[in-house]
């Protein structure tokens, strides 16, 4: 009679392929620390400002803002090679520019659709691109920046130049089917590139719960073998420490990596949104307890940064987003001329 | 009774091919599903099954054939107990198995079996004016229509590192259509690159990889498969250039066979002409002839702006004259007189444009004295060569294998209506496709596609005859 098989003891999961390693906190100095939070101040200023123009009618259509989710663009960005990296994100795209150094008179004159905005008026809050700045912009269509920066990381590869391609998107756009495509040729191809999930936990009204069956989207790649980690998008020392540990992956070669960043907007979805899917009380407890400029505002006190000196901060960032400001209510429309300009770029 | 094994079509449109190699040899047993032969076309290899059992008897066309017309008795097969005395009785091949419509439509047609009639290219007038852009005495060599595509592609990868080409099987497999056959060896995997079925996604990362500097072509096996990647053609290819105040360019060409082929049914049948054309910021080319695939396709890579490039499959296999010259590039947006005439104009483009010529030849024997314009780019549309031409016929009528509604030939119209008003001796006419989905019977498809009949009656009546 045949002998019943020996039980089999269980085995821990042993990973079936290399994993990167948890990323650590970035270790910044009191100079890196100080330059993160004016970056991250000039955003907060910046968008609220945005917000008081909108609501006196200098920008119309959409206006989608980032307050409270500063510290991602801040800290992957800070890690970022601006030589060679490049970087395309979808409709929310203020505070990346900022955080790329773009000058922000010209971002919001675009805003308020002048001829001096940078994309000459024609573009607006959504369809903004630098590409001195290897900044792609600025896309409307959810989700499509993931298949378009999917292209720029094939550029990198085909031209050899050793560039990483950043794609931005949200919680929303990661159920876009797109999304997946691009995910799979990817790492088919092992492309450089890192995908960035800002989870800010809403797309639009809608929260991940309601919309996605797995909620946790760091996992999203998974069933294409790309890796991937979530991370405290409240922490720029924590954003910082993630993108390190990303580009060492890519750079390494090993294909494309994701990023979730657990992040929180603090407004509306756009200008027009009311946010009646979520309660006041929600939204000030991820105030009182997160927010990444108060926190950073706590590493720079423990480091013996003086409240004088971050006053003094917050007052050369007033006067710079004052100025734009006005720059961007002041300077003219674009020339009527302009309307049949930039169709095409050659003459048939 | 012994069978007649005949040449096998491997696709509606294929009229001949070679019969590459025998798997069998006289007096060997086949049954059902042995493979007897290899056949070959310029598109495709396929092995042929055998459908009844029996000896084959005599193998009556040798291997290496070139040639070999669809319906041409290839071998006999004898089932057991017959020999060579025994009568032999025509038999049905499965790859070839006629319905009932189609052996009506040979009837009616005279096409034989297997075959679909395609027009076939008309010498334009001996008189008509050859292209401005060759140099007199340059020699001319024959080429099918899909030879001069890759050709073009092969000319400008040469020229440009920055040049790819990307899509479903353009690789490996050396193109659905043989479009891209060759490139792989010479060009390596680098910038031959088989995607998988995936169209919204590597339409967005050939646009993505123009934004970023590259010049890619993207191949879409049909463009009926496009209208997964329509979004970004239209919105992130056309508008980035002005929504960027001119400052991101994306130099990608779309390209792939588009419009109806042949017994493939309504979601396979489809001309984008017009919906691509509405679009500011997309140029649209539709070639005819196999020069101007090559001239326009050669253009198309390099000019900065996106290009959607609409092919014809039931073109790709026909031969054309192209001159022979290191650097033959055409200029976007010219129309071109194909034949010239005095008492109407007869507009087209792409496959209409050989249907209209057969219409003119028709009505030269009536006396009708037809003028023969090809648009080749849908946008910009040269309206400066219609509007004259339409000053000296003062008719027009306008030929697409297309839907009417909303069509090329309703803005064509409308442009003559708008500012040819004056020149105009009777309405203007389209031509079209009927206004309903491709029907797959082979009789309905006849009656729903343009026909050089129709051109014929239109001209007619605008002619007031």
């Amino acid at each position: 009679m045949a002998k019943a098989p020996a039980a089999v003891k269980a085995q821990p999961p042993v990973p079936n392929r290399e994993r990167p390693d948890e990323p650590q906190l970035y270790e910044a100095s009191t100079e890196e620390l100080l330059e993160f939070y004016k970056q991250m101040l000039m955003i907060r200023r910046f968008e609220e400002k945005a917000g008081q123009l909108y609501g006196l009618g200098f920008i119309g259509g959409f206006c989608h803002l980032y307050i409270g989710q500063e510290a991602v663009a801040v800290g992957l960005q800070s890690a970022l090679d601006g030589e060679k990296d490049s970087v395309i994100t979808g409709y929310r795209d203020h505070g990346h520019m900022l955080a790329y150094g773009i000058d922000p008179k010209v971002i919001m004159a675009e805003l308020t659709g002048r001829g001096a905005g940078i994309s000459r008026g024609k573009g607006g809050s959504m369809h903004m691109f630098s590409t001195e700045k290897k900044f792609y912009g600025g896309h409307g269509i959810v989700g499509a920046q993931v298949s378009l920066g999917t292209g720029l990381a094939f550029a990198h590869k085909y031209n050899e130049d050793g560039g990483v391609a950043v794609a931005y998107f949200g919680d929303g756009a990661a159920n876009q089917g797109q999304v997946y495509e691009s995910f799979n040729m990817a790492e088919l191809w092992k492309l450089p590139i890192i995908y960035v999930i800002e989870n800010n936990q809403y797309a639009m009204g809608t929260s991940v719960n309601r919309s996605s069956a797995e909620d946790q989207l760091y996992k999203r790649g998974e069933s294409f073998r790309i890796p991937g980690i979530q991370v405290d998008g409240m922490d720029v020392l924590a954003c910082r420490g993630a993108a390190e540990e990303a580009l060492a992956w890519v750079r390494a070669g090993k294909g494309p990596i994701i990023l979730e960043m657990k992040t929180y907007r603090y407004r509306g979805h756009s200008m027009s949104d009311p946010a009646k899917y979520r309660s006041r009380d929600e939204v000030q407890a991820v105030r009182d307890k997160s927010d990444p400029i108060d926190h950073v505002k706590k590493l720079l006190d423990a480091q013996g940064v003086k409240e004088d000196a971050l006053k003094a901060i917050e007052q050369e960032i007033r006067k710079i987003v004052n100025e734009a400001a006005d720059f961007a209510e002041q300077t003219p429309e674009p020339d009527a001329s302009e309307l049949y300009t930039d169709v095409l770029v050659e003459t048939y | 009774m012994a069978v007649e094994i005949k040449m096998p079509a491997l696709s509606p449109t294929m009229e001949e091919g070679t019969l590459a190699k025998w798997l069998v040899k006289e007096g060997d047993v086949v049954k059902s599903g042995d493979i007897m032969a290899e056949i070959e076309t310029d598109k495709a290899t396929m092995e042929f099954e055998a459908v009844d059992e029996g000896t084959i008897g005599k193998i009556l066309v040798a291997e290496g054939t070139d040639n070999v017309k669809v319906g041409t008795v290839i071998a006999t097969l004898f089932a057991e107990g017959e020999d060579a005395s025994t009568p032999v009785a025509a038999s049905a091949p499965r790859a070839v198995a006629p319905t009932a419509a189609e052996v009506t439509k040979a009837e009616e047609t005279g096409t034989g079996e297997g075959g679909t009639k395609v027009p076939e290219p008309l010498k334009t007038n001996a008189d008509a004016p050859v292209s401005a852009e060759i140099p007199e005495g340059t020699e001319l060599v024959k080429l099918t229509l899909r030879e001069a595509l890759r050709d073009a592609m092969a000319e400008e990868m040469r020229a440009d590192p920055r040049v790819f080409v990307m899509g479903e099987e353009v690789a490996q497999y050396q193109g659905a259509y043989k479009v891209t056959q060759g490139l792989l060896d010479e060009f390596g995997d680098k910038r031959v690159i088989d995607t998988p079925i995936t169209e919204y996604g590597f339409a967005g990362i050939g646009t993505g990889a123009a934004m970023g500097g590259l010049r890619p072509i993207v191949e879409f096996m049909t463009f009926n498969f496009a209208m997964q990647a329509i979004d970004h053609i239209i919105n992130s290819a056309a508008k980035t250039n002005y929504m960027s105040g001119g400052q991101m360019r994306c130099p990608v060409v779309f390209r792939g066979p588009n419009g109806a082929a042949s017994r493939v049914g309504a979601q396979h049948s489809q001309n984008y002409g017009p919906w691509y054309a509405s679009v500011p910021g997309l140029i649209v080319i539709a070639p005819y002839d196999a020069a101007d695939a090559k001239g326009l396709l050669k253009a198309a890579i390099r000019t900065e702006d996106p290009v959607v490039f609409l092919e014809n499959e039931l073109l790709y296999g026909r031969t054309f004259e192209v001159p022979k010259l290191d650097d033959y590039v055409l200029p976007i947006g010219k129309a071109r007189i194909m034949r010239e005439g005095k008492d109407v104009t007869i507009v087209s483009y792409s496959i209409g444009v050989g249907l209209a010529l057969e219409a003119a030849e028709t009505l030269a024997g009536e006396g009708i004295d037809a003028e023969v314009v090809d648009l080749r780019t849908l946008r910009p549309l040269d309206t400066a060569t219609v509007l004259k031409s339409l000053k000296k016929t003062n008719r027009v009528v306008v030929v697409e294998e297309g839907w009417p509604t909303c069509s090329i030939a309703s803005e064509i119209s409308a442009v003559c209506m708008e500012q040819g008003f004056d020149d105009l001796d009777a309405p203007v006419l389209r031509v079209t496709n009927e206004d309903v989905p491709m029907p797959y019977a082979a009789n309905l498809e006849k009656l729903m596609l343009v026909s050089a009949d129709k051109i014929v009656a239109a001209v007619k009546s605008v002619l007031y005859r």
